[in-house]
């Protein structure tokens, strides 16, 4: 095209020019007619030359300037007034007729970019009346894109397209069925229809084929008109034409998807479709048609589409097709994706008629071959269409698990996704325990939007196909593990209501989750409250029983675990609250209740209301109403429910299961006013940021303020008895605790010589020394000053790195203190953090300390906090 | 198929074809949504979604994303072929079509795209053939435009 120099008008007569038949770049020297060397030849070629230039640079120049202008604005108000006056000009313009196309060009860039263009509607219409093609042809893109077949202009536009259809110019009737195509509104394809089915007839294959699929489109809006075509439609599939073809075998679909009698009538054409496929597949080289070594793979997909429409249900059609399906099977070159295309379609065809078993079971494995594929997109299509047919054939399919299970792998997510579903689907007794082994893997490993939806299908299939109920607990336990807190609640009763189900596990299981718990305390709420639950239950055969040899914890190991639950900030409030009740439940499971007795108290300060009552309500049952403790935290009987029923089942249970702690509740209320309400007791947990800026004064008013009032909680009233059972009990082991009390003034006397109270000539002391963190402060004061500065050196001497420490100190307000920048959060073991306190003293009272510690170790959080009064009283003399 | 998208890496509509009726206020929000969902796909990703009713065939090219939205019982390999067959004739067209080949000659792109497909579907499966029927009627124009141009100067 390009080069070409001379139009052929100059040597031909004016009139239609059959460009498309003949061969157009040809220049035929006898029809140099009206060439006439006595015109100066200079001034001709150069306007010639402009003429086509401007045909060939196609956007004009106004045009060009306007996308240039709208692409160089740099922001969207630049833009929105670059249109706004290009199309205040183009209004204005409209008038002058030889500029209606250029601007008519203009207003569909507008219009791409978004802004409203509806005004350019008519000029569209005056262009498409034009006679000039140029015009036509920028006039019907025009109607295209401006208008659909919702507008109002539509009689105008039938008429001129009309016109244009019965036009000599191959290409404008082709520009008038596009049209037609694009935007046909049921009143056109009404007015419209007898021209089509004509142009359907017409000898001009170029014409034929966009008519046939007019009438596609027609018969899409109104389906009515399909009679109309009928008669023309069976002639297009003995054309040799690819194009008519392909649009023939279309319209046909189509017609036969629309009525059952005409679905009957096609029925007829079966042999003819099965020879226009097998001459595609027989037929040698075309390279006008060829695809990366397939034969017209468009054509072949649709005919394969309307074997598939003609043969479902259908016996007799179905048998026509088999050789040929089986042939399009086997003999498709698969190396590219049209080949695999065309599998796919067979495949799909395959499926849907009553194809034999042998033929069934060879599309099947075509899709297996297709999982192993490379290309993704085929993958995708294999997962989706064994989806589909899984139901059909499961034990085809389930020859390809391995195949599928791999897919689980696969990082496209989207094929992750189908593989999981198919998993799912293949899921059957026989091979459940092999399946979820491997779907457990991928649940751990799986992005947190499957995860629900993956841990509540292994539950729903664990329930229908689980062997026996050990394997069924291990599979939930292992759901609960790997799913994290991505988890449907259901998981949660369901998981506990078998555990209560199940008599003879629930040591194995209670001892199990003990486990996973211990092993990882990280955020994972469902397994929390699983297995505190379980714990709290089964607490005394968790200490006693040896479960898969290996020996049971013991009772301070599980206690220590419940504190740092308690005290972990990853814990939600429900799960510290079925902690809570567990814990208190254990009391009555183990010996050991003093420890027990101290976390439920230290709840009794929580900011949490529901965990403060709680904690003052659970303590209750360690005073006054201690004699009721046992029978109150008896087990809960089995639950009953029905399995595999619904979610009102699960609801039942879980009321069942709060129902003692409500009563529980109800008895104490009136308790809390007796023990002063919440106010008192809230100042736990005010402390203040470390800031390497001195804390002003006023900010610390309301701090100290609370710390000041510092009551006891109340159940250490009974101290008596709490310091007879410490003494029972490994005395060494508690005395950190005891540390973190306020009432420690009696424990101080009896284990002073651990500490370090009694050696106040040296002005260093130890504030905190548990699970191998120690914090030593070494005290300096300037003589006869009120300043002291301390020094705090914090070591850690466990093997693990801890990370994230960070200390909080509070004092009361009668002290100043500025707290400087530590050297560092993070200590290897052996490691230190040294940091500086700086303490102003006026009233000389004695120092007491408030220090809250917090780090990471093992990928855990903990948390704690004591009390430092053991200061040397005479460090202020 | 109901619909063809063709937008730029920045999310720029290049080209819309609907071969459906909706308002332009549905046309808009579907088109900024399906832009949206694509450019947020990875590379890694397979070249289909669901969308609604409806299966979303995309392809990249270059900075072009090619965008097709098909019905449930269509073959989305082959609206890969469609979109394809749709590169290579403006490839062919063009002469190694870049993204401001289609920006400046939008309407160009458009009429390619009508000699291949009419109401949704596939019209003429020969490259030679789309091409043909398109440099002959880009010829039409030119002839038009010689003759208008030898008219002012007084030669017709």
């Amino acid at each position: 095209m390009k080069t070409r120099k001379w139009p052929n008008f100059l040597f031909k007569q004016g009139g239609m020019y059959p460009y498309y038949e003949s061969d157009w770049s040809v220049l035929p020297p006898e029809a140099n007619r009206r060439f006439n060397p006595a015109f100066n030849m200079a001034t001709i070629k150069q306007v010639v030359n402009e003429a086509i230039e401007r045909v060939r640079m196609p956007t004009p120049m106004r045009l060009r300037d306007l996308i240039r202008q709208i692409r160089a604005a740099r922001t969207a108000a630049e833009e929105r007034s670059v249109v706004n006056k290009e199309c205040a000009y183009i209004r204005s313009t409209f008038r002058e007729e030889d500029s209606v196309w250029r601007n008519i060009a203009k207003l569909l860039y507008i219009q791409m970019l978004g802004y409203p263009a509806h005004f350019g509607q008519l000029e569209c219409l005056k262009l498409i009346a034009s006679s000039r093609f140029t015009d036509k042809r920028i006039g019907y893109l025009g109607a295209m894109l401006l208008l659909d077949e919702r507008q109002d202009v539509h009689l105008l536009i039938t008429n001129c397209l009309k016109n244009d259809l019965n036009s000599t110019t191959q290409f404008i009737v082709g520009l008038a069925l596009c049209t037609l195509g694009a935007i046909a509104s049921p009143e056109m394809a009404r007015d419209l229809a007898g021209e089509v089915e004509r142009l359907m007839k017409s000898p001009n294959a170029y014409i034929r084929k966009k008519a046939s699929l007019c009438a596609f489109r027609i018969i899409k809006r109104v389906p009515d008109l399909m009679e109309i075509f009928l008669p023309a439609t069976r002639s297009l599939l003995s054309e040799k034409n690819h194009g008519v073809l392909i649009t023939g075998v279309t319209l046909i679909t189509e017609m036969c998807e629309n009525s059952p009698d005409t679905l009957e009538h096609f029925k007829r054409i079966v042999p003819n479709l099965v020879r226009i496929l097998k001459n595609l597949i027989l037929a040698g080289y075309s390279p006008e048609h060829d695809v990366s070594g397939v034969s017209d793979p468009f054509l072949q997909v649709k005919i394969l589409k309307l074997l598939r429409v003609l043969g479902v249900n259908d016996v007799e059609a179905s048998e026509a097709m088999n050789d040929i399906l089986a042939q399009v099977a086997t003999n498709t070159e698969t190396s590219k994706n049209v080949g695999n295309t065309i599998l796919y379609e067979t495949v799909l065809s395959i499926m849907d008629i009553k194809s034999e078993g042998g033929l069934r079971v060879l599309a099947v494995n075509i899709l297996g071959r297709f999982l192993l594929n490379n290309d993704k997109n085929i993958r995708y299509v294999a997962l989706n269409t064994l989806l589909k047919t899984v139901h059909v054939d499961t034990s085809a399919v389930q020859r390809h698990r391995s195949t599928i299970l791999e897919c689980l792998k696969d990082p496209d997510i989207s094929i992750r996704k189908r593989a999981m579903e198919l998993s799912f689907a293949l899921v059957n007794s026989q091979n459940i325990t092999a399946m979820m082994k491997e779907l457990l893997v991928f649940l751990e490993k799986s992005d947190a939007e499957f995860k629900a939806h993956c841990s509540s299908s292994i539950v729903l299939s664990a329930e229908r196909y689980a062997p026996d109920k050990r394997w069924h607990l291990d599979t939930l336990l292992n759901v609960l593990v790997a799913s994290g807190n991505y988890m449907r609640d259901d998981v949660i009763s369901s998981t506990i209501q078998l555990i209560s189900e199940s008599v003879e596990q629930q040591g194995y299981v209670t001892a199990k989750l003990y486990r996973a718990l211990a092993e990882d305390l990280h955020d994972r709420q469902p397994l929390t409250q699983v297995a505190v639950w379980a714990i709290g239950e089964f607490g005394d055969s968790l200490v006693q029983d040896v479960v898969d040899g290996i020996e049971p914890p013991n009772v301070d190991d599980v206690i220590e675990l419940y504190q740092k639950l308690l005290w972990s900030t990853q814990n939600s409030v429900i799960t510290k609250q079925y902690t809570l009740m567990s814990l208190t439940k254990l009391s009555t499971r183990f010996n050991n209740t003093s420890k027990i007795q101290q976390i439920i108290s230290s709840f009794c300060s929580s900011l949490h209301i529901e965990l403060q009552q709680r904690g003052v309500e659970y303590s209750q049952l360690f005073g006054k109403y201690s004699h009721l403790r046992p029978a109150l935290l008896e087990r809960m009987p089995q639950m009953e429910a029905n399995r595999q029923t619904d979610y009102q089942s699960n609801g039942d249970v879980s009321d069942n299961e709060v129902s003692p702690q409500r009563t529980a509740n109800s008895e104490s209320v009136t308790l809390l006013d007796l023990l002063g309400g919440p106010d008192d007791n809230a100042d736990l947990d005010i402390i203040m940021q470390p800031k390497s800026q001195p804390t002003s004064n006023g900010n610390n008013q309301d701090l100290l303020d609370l710390l000041g009032l510092n009551p006891l909680p109340a159940p250490l009233a009974d101290a008596d008895n709490n310091v007879d059972r410490i003494l029972d009990n490994n005395i060494n082991n508690l005395m950190p605790e005891i540390n973190t009390r306020n009432s420690n003034f009696l424990n101080d006397g009896l284990f002073g010589d651990e500490g370090t109270i009694n050696e106040t000539d040296v002005p260093e002391l130890t504030a905190y020394d548990k699970n191998g963190l120690t914090v030593m402060f070494s005290l300096v004061r300037l003589p006869n000053s009120d300043n002291m500065t301390i020094n705090v050196t914090s070591t850690n001497h466990t093997q693990m790195e801890i990370t994230d420490f960070l200390l909080q100190v509070a004092v009361p307000r009668t002290f100043q203190l500025q707290v400087l920048s530590p050297s560092g959060t993070t200590m290897q073991p052996n490691g230190k953090v040294t940091q500086v306190l700086k303490i102003v003293n006026t009233s000389r009272n004695l120092l007491k300390m408030k220090v809250r510690l917090s780090y990471t170790s093992e990928g855990s959080s903990i948390q704690d906090q004591v009390d430092v009064n053991h200061f040397p009283p005479d460090i202020w003399d | 198929m109901q619909f063809m998208l063709l937008f730029s890496r920045q999310g720029k509509l290049r080209l819309q074809k609907w071969y459906v009726a909706h308002p332009d206020k549905v046309k808009k929000k579907i088109t900024r949504e399906l832009i949206t969902t694509i450019l947020a796909r990875k590379p890694k990703m397979c070249s289909f979604l669901e969308w609604k009713e409806l299966k979303i065939v995309y392809k990249r090219y270059a900075s072009l994303y090619f965008c097709c939205a098909i019905e449930q019982c269509d073959n989305e390999l082959l609206t890969l072929e469609i979109i394809h067959r749709y590169v290579e004739l403006l490839d062919k067209y063009f002469g190694s079509v870049c993204e401001l080949d289609i920006i400046f000659n939008f309407e160009k792109a458009y009429f390619i795209l009508d000699e291949l497909l009419l109401g949704g579907e596939v019209q003429e499966t020969s490259k030679k053939n789309v091409l043909k029927a398109i440099a002959a009627q880009d010829l039409l124009q030119e002839d038009e435009a010689v003759e208008g141009a030898l008219r002012d100067i007084g030669l017709l």
